[in-house]
């Protein structure tokens, strides 16, 4: 058995709890500013199913279901029984005073099995989750507050 | 397009690249009428920032015209009077990229902003947090291509590009950009009264600024420190009397001129690279190139033992990383103030255009060479070695050579 690999990021975001947890929840955004994950199918009210990208062009997938929900503060999910990432998440929006903003919490669990699937997961997180997870994060707090991500993919540059 | 690229330590070189094209909603692309050399460009060619890549291009201080806009680009800004932007616009670029809705640019830290730099995560191991992106100044802060170039993109349009008034000149309102806004933050952190003494080192482009900024705010005297002898003489075109470092002990010099006191607030517009002398000059020259220190810091240890107590440290001079033996018992016992950062551009664009529309100062005095860009590693040589009296240098990208 791999270790379990849980992470939790902080961070401030400039926009109303409410806006956050609409665009988080549903699902089928994520992909927007979250590297690793291709695409989110969501079934209905709880369930739903995810595809990230693996090792040579493959892709993980599963099944998720809603176990939490509680209306612009928190959403929970995880993997459903037997799949092949045992995996959890949860977020938390907490408005903060004085024209703050939102203190948004994302924390991410996962248990790799052993063998090839795991190695694949654990290579998608890379050497450090807690890096990618606070990149996802900041990436949905670009995407929040000014509409687009940053970025420089496709510009102009001179020989290397 | 032809864009000037860093290509290692030393060496720049003007190379045909491909035209920027719009990437994100928010970007439009500025046909570069103007852009210049600044002494920022030079901790770079000196190869002091170890995020710079071959083949990055070069440049932070440019303006022209738009010639497209993206879709997101719609509504206006305070500083445009509320107008939204149209192509065919002639505009300067402020060289930090702020996105105009964060924490930060909400309270006018623009150089601060959160949501300008896609590198942050390197910012943040390296400094703690992100500053915002800024054009053509490594992969650290973005690694976004720069405006010493035909053309450039420039993300979050809507809140950065600034429309100019027709009757001023390129040459009047380019260095709205970077050095302008410099000096003059540079000055107000200083937070002159009535009266006050305010000690500035380095002549350089954001030292002429700074001296003509501190006379604005309502300074009484400016003392302007250097070793250039034609900075130090535009240094008293600009009203300041002068101090050459290799000719008296600057210290004990500041302290005769104000009556013992010290000057009321210093200023550090020379930054990492300062010149050293003697014992302590050799100390830093070794450690930095052993890289067991990133900066060399004897201006600021000089400006901290001058200021007067309870006076004010303004730093607008560029630190990247680690600096030793800072006086650190000198700076707590006289309970001094330390302002600095990147300065916040979009904050200044209006007020100083204002000034000089109304003829209060007219930036054109800095210039000292115009070339074509081919030109520019030639420029890159004299600005450094400050042959051929060259204080700035502006490159024009798009004038036949
Ligand atoms: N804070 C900002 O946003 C910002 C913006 C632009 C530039 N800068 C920084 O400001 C500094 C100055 O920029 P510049 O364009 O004027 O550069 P510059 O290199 O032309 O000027 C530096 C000047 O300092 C002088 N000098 C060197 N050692 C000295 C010493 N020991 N004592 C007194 N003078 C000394 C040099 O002779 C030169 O005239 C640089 O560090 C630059 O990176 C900061
Ligand atoms: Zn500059
Ligand atoms: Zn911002």
């Amino acid at each position: 058995m791999n270790q379990p690999i849980k992470v939790e990021k902080t961070l401030t975001i400039n926009k109303p709890a409410a806006e956050l947890y609409r665009f988080w929840h549903n699902f089928e955004n994520l992909p927007h500013f979250m590297k690793h994950l291709k695409q989110v199918k969501v079934y209905d009210a709880k369930t739903s199913h995810w595809t990230t990208s693996g090792p040579l062009d493959g892709t993980v997938e599963w099944d998720a279901v809603i176990t939490d929900d509680r209306e612009n503060e928190f959403i929970a999910w995880k993997s459903v029984e037997n799949a092949d990432v045992d995996n959890s998440g949860s977020i938390q929006f907490r408005p903060m005073s004085h024209d703050r903003g939102t203190e948004v919490k994302v924390v991410t669990e996962y248990n790799p099995p052993a063998g090839a699937v795991g190695d694949a997961i654990a290579k998608l997180l890379g050497e450090s989750p807690k890096q990618q997870i606070g990149d996802d994060l900041s990436r949905f707090k670009m995407l929040m507050e000014t509409g687009e991500i940053a970025t420089t993919e496709g510009q102009p540059k001179g020989r290397k | 397009m032809k864009a000037v690229c860093w290509q290692g330590t030393k060496k720049v070189e003007v190379e045909n690249v491909p035209d920027p094209k719009i990437l994100n909603p928010r970007d439009a692309i500025v046909k570069i009428t103007s852009t210049a050399i600044c002494g920022s460009d030079l901790h770079l060619y000196d190869g002091f920032n170890p995020t710079m890549k071959p083949g990055d291009i070069l440049g932070h201080e440019f303006m022209g015209e738009i010639v497209e806009l993206g879709s997101g680009v719609k509504s206006g800004n305070a500083r445009n009077n509320g107008q939204p932007l149209a192509v065919g616009d002639r505009v300067v670029v402020p060289f930090t990229i702020s996105c105009g809705s964060c924490f930060f640019c909400n309270r006018n830290l623009w150089s601060l902003c959160d949501n300008s730099n896609p590198n942050a995560w390197m910012a943040e191991a390296a400094l703690g947090h992100s500053p915002s992106g800024l054009f053509g100044y490594s992969h650290l802060t973005g690694g976004y291509a720069g405006g010493q170039a035909q053309y450039a993109r420039v993300p979050f349009a809507d809140v950065g590009l600034f429309k100019v008034p027709s009757e001023l000149t390129d040459e009047q309102v380019l260095f709205l950009t970077d050095i302008f806004p410099t000096g003059y933050m540079g000055a107000e952190n200083c937070d002159i009264q009535p009266g006050d003494t305010v000690a500035i080192w380095g002549c350089g482009p954001v030292g002429q600024f700074a001296i003509r900024s501190a006379f604005l705010l309502g300074a009484e005297r400016v003392i302007a420190i250097d070793l250039v002898p034609e900075r130090l003489q535009m240094a008293k075109e600009g009203g300041a009397e002068v101090l050459n470092i290799e000719e008296v002990e600057v210290g004990e010099a500041l302290k005769e001129m104000t009556g013992g006191m010290g000057p009321d607030s210093v200023m550090d517009a020379v930054g990492m690279e300062a010149h050293g002398f003697g014992l302590e000059g050799f100390y830093d020259k070794v450690k930095q190139a052993a890289r067991l220190e990133t900066d060399r810091p004897n201006v600021l240890r000089q400006a901290i033992l001058a200021c007067r107590k309870g006076g004010t440290v303004s730093v607008p001079g560029v630190y990247t990383g680690f600096v030793d033996k800072i006086p650190m018992g000198a700076f707590m016992n006289k309970g001094l103030t330390m302002k600095t950062g990147q300065t916040h551009i979009h904050r200044y664009l209006r007020p100083l255009t204002e000034r000089i529309q109304k003829g209060e100062i007219d930036p054109s005095f800095l210039i000292t060479h115009k070339l074509p860009i081919d030109q520019a590693p030639h420029a890159y040589e004299i600005f450094k070695h400050k042959q051929d009296n060259c204080i700035k240098v502006v490159l024009k990208p798009n004038e036949a050579a």
